[in-house]
């Protein structure tokens, strides 16, 4: 029989199995980050031109495992405790099969550390993308595909909860927008996982010398099945956050359930053939084949990220006006807890998200432009305004009220909890900023040296690259010593945390509760302010479009 | 609140807000534009991927290129044993990526247009034209072919731009464009 403990914040029934295994989860989750985040601060210090920090063996090795450590096991260990948080706490029900989480859990730390020890050792410096027929040790895909079934098992537990919930009527009508987000999330992670399977199992036994070849375009189609795929997991899951964020700190509801959850079934309608987007310039495919898929069917993907971006911050706005902010378009924004590490970041990811991640993948995915980034540094810019200041801030930003509220301990260090959120996100916000700008200079991703000293021939980028990579290096120190601030509260807080003074008596609701608006033209507020700014993005969007086309319309004819 | 059930349990009767309302419809109209881009610059723009492409063996596309080369070599480019290759206007011309050169080295005439192949002897290798900023995918197997009208004159670097093991960085080809 499952035991249930009562947050004394919020009031929330915590399954004690479910409690363990979010913690756990947690933890393990941002000590990869630390370790991804290490690597990836070998990675800057080494393309920041005058540090040239690692050989090039190290440099490879270091980049596959920073991409690894940071793109596939930080975010993934801290989605499956967003898993197990939005079902079994949020829908007030036991976590169904314990036991098989602790199985996920087991699978995907015993698959993360065989791969982080093959990259460690040398072989299997391959990047994260393992492109055939380049091959790592058998070792380096047993430990992914490990980690892969790891998650999946998370998902199935995840699902099941929902079930016994829905069975026990633990709640009543339909599951929170949140919830809803993160079962988003799940589905789609079947469907990488599975990807991954088709790929990585031929390619294992490819490795070990069982299977004699495997085509090169096949494996980057069914590869980035599960590369993209992954990635659109990660958006899913860290707009749940937002919406959870919004919830939490202002009791904001959605200004329309109805819209936000068509935005999230979007993404699973329109996730099509979303590898598309790395296929661009290869042979093999047609033009039709890539529009089609590139532009998730008519861009309806994109669509349910553009709404978002407007209902987001129209909940935050609609609530903070109920109570009382209604001082002309901005009062609102200008009054919210800036200093407050859960808005702060919850804010940076919201905006840095769409214009650094957002607006470029966009760009670098419509079929003629990405002839002028595919593989340049302009992608790892691009990438890192999503899944670092996007994603990872969103998650570091709901870390600061759930690890918290979960260990019942005070913040370590609240003075720096405040500041680091604009260091991490303006940090890597710039460094995405500037690896963008070297990538439009053409200086090539997954490069150890720009300056081709050990090359026969030779390409002279122009001191505006050099410049470019230097600066994007400094940034990249910035954001990383806010990452390196993160962690240090994050474990200091769980292993060294004062005890959180026993709060207020629980109340009757739990105190996050009640709705701030109701729906429809009647009750719902206007939200002016959250429109204005969506026009601002919207121009910025169009603008830097078409700059783009302008731009690509000035190199060499190619037909 | 987004952490709780909604409030009415038939939420999908309820009337979306007008700036909603406004904001998907331009997001739908801005993701029209974008998508019929695509298709419009295919009729209309001289950037575009031809969609031609063969499978075949990377020893029977060494070959070609080796063939390609003897006919019309025209110099060595400096000492580094490379051949410079002046091929006639409007031919096959052909590059091939191998860990880690590019080969041969071409000297194409300015404003004048080429077929060229593109495909890999070993493994997958990224075709970045600097300062152009062209950037393409080569694959072992699949013999890519494009028509390429070179616009500015000069020298050109082709940069290996997919990793492909501890040379990479090394690997720089060159395409000279001439005024005729």
């Amino acid at each position: 029989m499952a035991e249930f403990r009562t947050c004394p914040d919020t009031g929330f029934q915590i399954d004690l199995a479910a409690d363990k295994l979010i913690k756990w989860n947690a933890v393990t989750a941002v000590v990869f980050l630390l370790i991804g985040g290490v690597f990836g601060l070998a990675v800057a210090l080494t393309r920041w031109p005058a540090v040239h920090l690692l050989a090039a063996d190290n440099f490879y090795l270091a980049l596959t495992a920073h991409g690894f450590d940071v793109l596939l096991v930080w975010m993934i260990f801290f989605e499956m405790a967003l898993l197990y948080f939005t079902s079994s706490v949020l829908l007030k029900t036991r976590l169904a099969l314990p036991k098989l989480a602790w199985v996920q859990y087991i699978l995907m730390i015993v698959g993360a550390l065989m791969t982080n020890v093959a990259v460690l050792r040398g072989d299997s410096s391959v990047m994260f993308t393992s492109y055939v027929p380049m091959t790592a040790a058998p070792d380096f895909y047993i430990g992914i595909i490990l980690f892969a079934v790891g998650a999946l098992l998370g998902c199935v537990v995840f699902f099941a909860t929902l079930y016994i919930a829905k069975r026990d009527k633990t709640y009543e009508g339909s599951i929170p927008l949140v919830t809803f987000g993160a079962m988003t999330a799940a589905i789609i992670a079947v469907f990488t996982v599975l990807s991954g399977a088709v790929i990585l199992i031929p390619t294992l036994f490819y490795s070990m010398g069982y299977v004699g070849s495997i085509d090169a375009l096949m494996y980057r189609v069914v590869w980035w099945g599960m590369g993209h795929a992954s990635q659109q997991v990660n958006v899913a899951a860290q707009i749940a956050c937002w919406y959870a964020i919004a919830a939490i700190l202002f009791n904001a509801s959605p200004l329309s359930e109805k819209v936000s959850r068509t935005a999230f079934l979007f993404y699973i309608l329109f996730l099509q053939l979303a590898s598309a987007h790395h296929l661009l310039v290869d042979p093999g495919l047609s033009s039709e084949w890539k529009i089609f898929n590139t532009s998730y069917a008519l861009y309806l993907a994109v669509l349910g990220s553009m709404i978002h971006g407007l209902t987001v911050p129209g909940a935050v706005e609609a609530a903070l006006r109920k109570k009382g902010y209604t001082k002309g378009l901005f009062e609102w924004l200008r009054k919210a807890p800036w200093g407050n590490p859960v808005f702060s970041g919850f804010a940076l990811s919201l905006v840095l998200f769409g214009f650094l991640g957002g607006i470029t993948g966009v760009m670098m995915g419509t079929e003629q432009l990405n002839i002028i980034s595919h593989n340049t540094m302009y992608v790892p810019g691009h990438f890192h305004g999503t899944v670092v200041v996007g994603s990872t801030l969103a998650f570091m930003a709901l870390s600061y009220w759930l690890v918290p509220t979960l260990w019942q301990k005070e913040l370590m260090f609240p003075r720096l909890a405040k500041w680091q959120p604009y260091l991490f996100g303006l940090g890597m916000g710039l460094a995405s900023v500037f690896m963008m700008g070297a990538g439009t200079l053409g200086v090539p991703r997954r490069h150890w040296d720009m300056s081709f000293a050990d090359a026969a021939m030779v390409h002279e980028f122009p001191a505006a690259a050099f410049m470019m990579m230097s600066l994007a290096g400094m940034a990249g120190m910035i954001g990383g010593l806010g990452g390196l601030i993160y962690i240090l509260n994050m474990v200091g807080t769980v292993f060294f945390g004062k005890a959180k003074q026993p709060a207020k008596p629980v109340p009757e609701t739990p105190n996050i509760g009640g709705a701030a608006t109701t729906y429809g033209n009647a009750g719902t507020m206007a939200v002016p302010g959250t429109f204005v700014l969506a026009l601002v993005f919207l121009t910025a969007f169009v603008l830097y479009y078409f700059v783009n086309w302008k731009y690509l319309s000035s190199v060499w004819g190619l037909s | 609140m987004s952490i709780f059930p909604p409030k009415e349990r038939i939420w999908w009767n309820e009337p979306i807000e007008k700036s909603e309302v406004l904001w998907i419809t331009l997001g739908l109209v801005w993701a029209l534009v974008m998508f019929f881009m695509m298709p419009y610059w295919h009729m209309t723009g001289k950037q575009n991927l031809s969609n031609e492409a063969y499978k075949i063996r990377p020893e029977v596309f060494a070959e070609r290129t080796q063939a390609f080369a003897e006919k019309y070599t025209v110099r060595e480019e400096g000492d580094t044993g490379i051949p410079v290759v002046h091929p006639p206007v409007g031919s096959d011309i052909y590059m091939m990526g191998s860990t880690w050169e590019w080969w041969p080295v071409l000297e194409l005439e300015k404003d004048q247009s080429y077929r060229l192949h593109l495909s890999s002897a070993d493994l997958q290798h990224g075709f970045s034209l600097l300062p152009e900023n062209i950037n393409l995918q080569v694959l072992p197997g699949y013999d890519m072919v494009l028509t390429i009208t070179p616009t500015s004159s000069g020298e050109f670097s082709v940069v290996c731009n997919e990793f492909c093991g501890i040379g990479h960085h090394t690997m720089v080809g060159k395409i000279h464009v001439v005024e005729k």
